[in-house]
């Protein structure tokens, strides 16, 4: 599969993997290529950009609405477009609220209450439900042809899959019904009471009468959140759906992204594409140069005369000459090693059903739409 | 200004992927080599500061990996546990199942219950002084934050209760120069150097937590130096001088020379990222980057060799 199969054939293509590998680029480019290559319509969605990216793109606030990226500079042919989202998880928080509740009143008590602003940032899932929130939100208005999502950096580069099902667990637990009402609640009542004692002591009555209204109120808006948690997990399932996964051949996040692969074909997702980046080059793995720079070092000294012998500007420089020689033998090596390394942690992420983009080194660092387009036409190739 | 190993906790933090395992790790190698009892925790629970010593330990009770070096995973449900057994003397009820699933619940939603039992832990073993000292491999970035600071804003919203309380020792702790340290990690590439520039402001701002040192982690070796240079630019300009002589034939010649170019232009780039680190008001400690056989161990010898030049200690 390449990547043009892949992005002619999505709907929706998620960018998944973990923190520092480029992931916020790369979902960039994959729009680009899409709305430039393809014609299509597409909405990139990111909610962690480094300012960098979103000064490429001319977004210049965050918000929960989309921005057109102005395509003409570099594709003045193209009839594809290219719009642009950075979410806002407390704006986007707020949004919800207001459509799932019952009513005005239950949502400004809601907003009101001091634990609803730090549970919906520090839950370590917000970022994550929110992004698939969104992304069910965006994808059912029908705007665009094809909407690509970089997903939040995590501890674990899988644990935005699980933000859905979390949130739907949540409201249906018998844990929710006894934070709601312990004195009601017969599950819990033999461990109720040393819970209580032990939260009481520690964290005062008071926090926990907060938590007790929050929930309840919360628990107005359960039938929304959960029937809106299915909707996002039949989405990911779909077969217009494609997983992309981003690495670097680095060990740590080489495993990740391992990890996920795995944890995707588990879940029956499509994980149908990858990008490697920060490649070293291929001449590096060369056997015939891996031995030509072991005898420029080897035989530096007499090289290095023959050179004072032939140069007029580097008569009577021969040492440095050979210093220099014995440095470009030196330096392919270690390149060589790393090479070789790389390519060792390549093995095994690759197979026949993904489409694999090899970037090398230096097209990561990204400062402008032109930027990002070279970036994608390494992905497109 | 107390030496960074002479100190009771230092905490490693930095963008993911700058190598803040393997710097936490070289740290506590370096320290127990000089004779410390290091306690070496992770906060993320993912076993990659056990990997470094070739072990797949995942646990909460330290493990020695090492002489003297002994590393463990956080679990502030564990944390939790220990804490009530040792001061409100409360019966041990605390097993899985039901009570598990509400303090998951309850420490995900009341704000700063993790972070405080995850900093009290790791003060209560500064202040028990079984270890000489304790290294965290903290966080990256925004959640460190929300650790250092737990102390301070716990307060906000937790108005009653022992727990307030408590942390007025763990508070004096943190903020005192002489037993903390904080290390932030970075490699020399633009986005890792603009996280820095920001969570060293942040660090600054909303806690009261003593700077040490910022760490820049694969830090390429400058190729050629002085009169060095003038002589490879010709050769490189001048190519077809080479051609025929030992090594250089044709293509493996292009690829010698395009190795050579490639370095020096990722080493100038890494260069202007490292300038950019001098606005910091904070000692730079540098990292080269590891060429040898990649594998977790040697990576933080080499990284441990070279804490202790820059360190001088």
């Amino acid at each position: 599969m390449t990547f043009r199969d892949l992005l002619s054939e999505s709907g929706v293509v998620v960018v998944a993997g973990s923190g520092g590998v480029g992931k916020t680029s790369s979902a960039a480019a994959v729009a680009i290529g899409a709305a430039t290559q393809l014609d299509r319509k597409v909405l990139v969605m990111t909610i962690d950009p480094a300012r960098r990216l979103a000064d490429s793109l001319g977004l210049d606030s965050v918000g929960n609405h989309p921005v057109e990226v102005d395509l003409t500079r570099v594709a003045a042919t193209s009839n594809g477009r290219l719009h642009a989202v950075m979410l806002d998880t407390k704006q986007s928080w707020d949004e919800l609220v207001s459509r799932h509740a019952p009513d005005a009143k239950t949502s400004e008590k809601i907003f009101r209450n001091p634990l609803y602003r730090s549970i919906t940032e520090r839950f370590v899932q917000s970022h994550d439900y929110i992004a698939m929130e969104r992304l069910y939100s965006f994808h059912k208005e029908g705007d665009f042809d094809l909407i690509v999502i970089d997903t939040p950096p995590a501890a674990h580069a899988v644990d935005f899959l699980e933000a859905p099902s979390r949130m739907a667990d949540f409201f249906d637990s018998k844990l929710l019904k006894f934070l709601v009402a312990p004195s009601r609640s017969t599950w819990m009542s033999v461990t109720s009471k040393p819970f209580l004692q032990i939260a009481d002591r520690l964290l005062g009555r008071n926090l926990l009468e907060e938590m007790s209204e929050f929930f309840t109120l919360l628990e107005s808006m359960r039938p929304g959140f959960i029937e809106r948690a299915m909707e996002v997990q039949r989405l990911l399932a779909a077969e217009t759906t494609s997983f992309v996964t981003v690495t670097t051949l680095e060990p740590a996040p080489r495993a990740e992204a391992m990890a996920l692969m795995e944890e995707l074909a588990r879940r029956g997702l499509h994980s149908r594409g990858l990008v490697l980046n920060r490649l070293l080059p291929s001449y590096l793995t060369s056997v015939s140069a891996i031995d030509a720079a072991r005898s420029v070092g080897h035989d530096s000294a007499e090289t290095a005369r023959r050179v004072g012998e032939t140069s007029v500007a580097l008569k009577g420089k021969e040492e440095l000459v050979e210093q220099v020689l014995n440095e470009l033998s030196a330096n392919f090596d270690r390149f060589a090693s790393l090479a070789r390394h790389e390519n060792e942690q390549r093995r095994g992420l690759e197979s026949a059903s993904l489409a694999v983009a090899a970037v090398p080194w230096f097209e990561s660092d990204l400062h402008d739409v032109e930027g990002l387009l070279r970036l994608s036409e390494k992905i497109w190739q | 200004m107390t030496p960074l190993l002479r100190r009771k906790l230092v905490v490693v933090t930095g963008k993911g992927g700058t190598g803040k395992t393997t710097i936490a790790a070289a740290l506590a190698k370096l320290a127990a080599q000089q004779g410390s009892r290091v306690l070496l925790c992770e906060i993320d629970k993912t076993g990659d500061v056990a990997r470094c010593f070739d072990s797949t330990y995942l646990g909460f009770e330290p493990r020695e990996v090492e002489p003297g070096l002994f590393v463990m995973s956080m679990d502030t449900e564990k944390a939790l546990q220990e804490y009530l057994q040792l001061n409100l003397k409360l019966p041990f009820v605390l097993r899985m199942g039901p009570f598990s699933k509400a303090f998951d619940f309850v420490a995900t939603a009341a704000p700063g219950v993790r972070e405080i039992l995850t900093m009290g832990k790791l003060c209560w073993d500064v202040k028990r002084e079984f270890y000489d000292i304790v290294i965290v491999d903290a966080p990256s970035t925004g959640h460190v934050i929300a650790q250092l600071a737990s102390a301070d804003s716990i307060g906000e919203l937790v108005s009653v209760g022992p727990l307030v309380g408590q942390t007025a020792w763990m508070r004096e702790i943190l903020r005192d120069p002489n037993r903390t340290g904080v290390v932030v990690t970075t490699t020399p590439e633009e986005t890792p150097v603009s996280e820095t520039l920001d969570l060293v402001t942040s660090l600054r701002v909303d806690t009261g937590s003593p700077l040490a040192a910022v760490v820049v982690n694969r830090v390429l070796p400058e190729l050629f130096v002085r009169d060095e240079i003038a002589v490879f630019d010709e050769l490189e300009a001048n190519r077809m001088l080479l051609e025929g002589m030992e090594g250089f034939v044709a293509h493996d010649s292009d690829a010698i020379f395009d190795a050579a170019v490639l370095a020096s232009t990722l080493r100038r780039t890494q260069v202007e990222h490292m300038d950019r680190l001098q606005q910091i008001d904070l000692p730079l400690v540098f990292v080269p980057q590891s060429f040898g056989d990649g594998s977790p161990s040697s990576v933080l010898s080499e990284a441990s060799l070279s804490l202790a030049a820059e360190l001088d200690q």
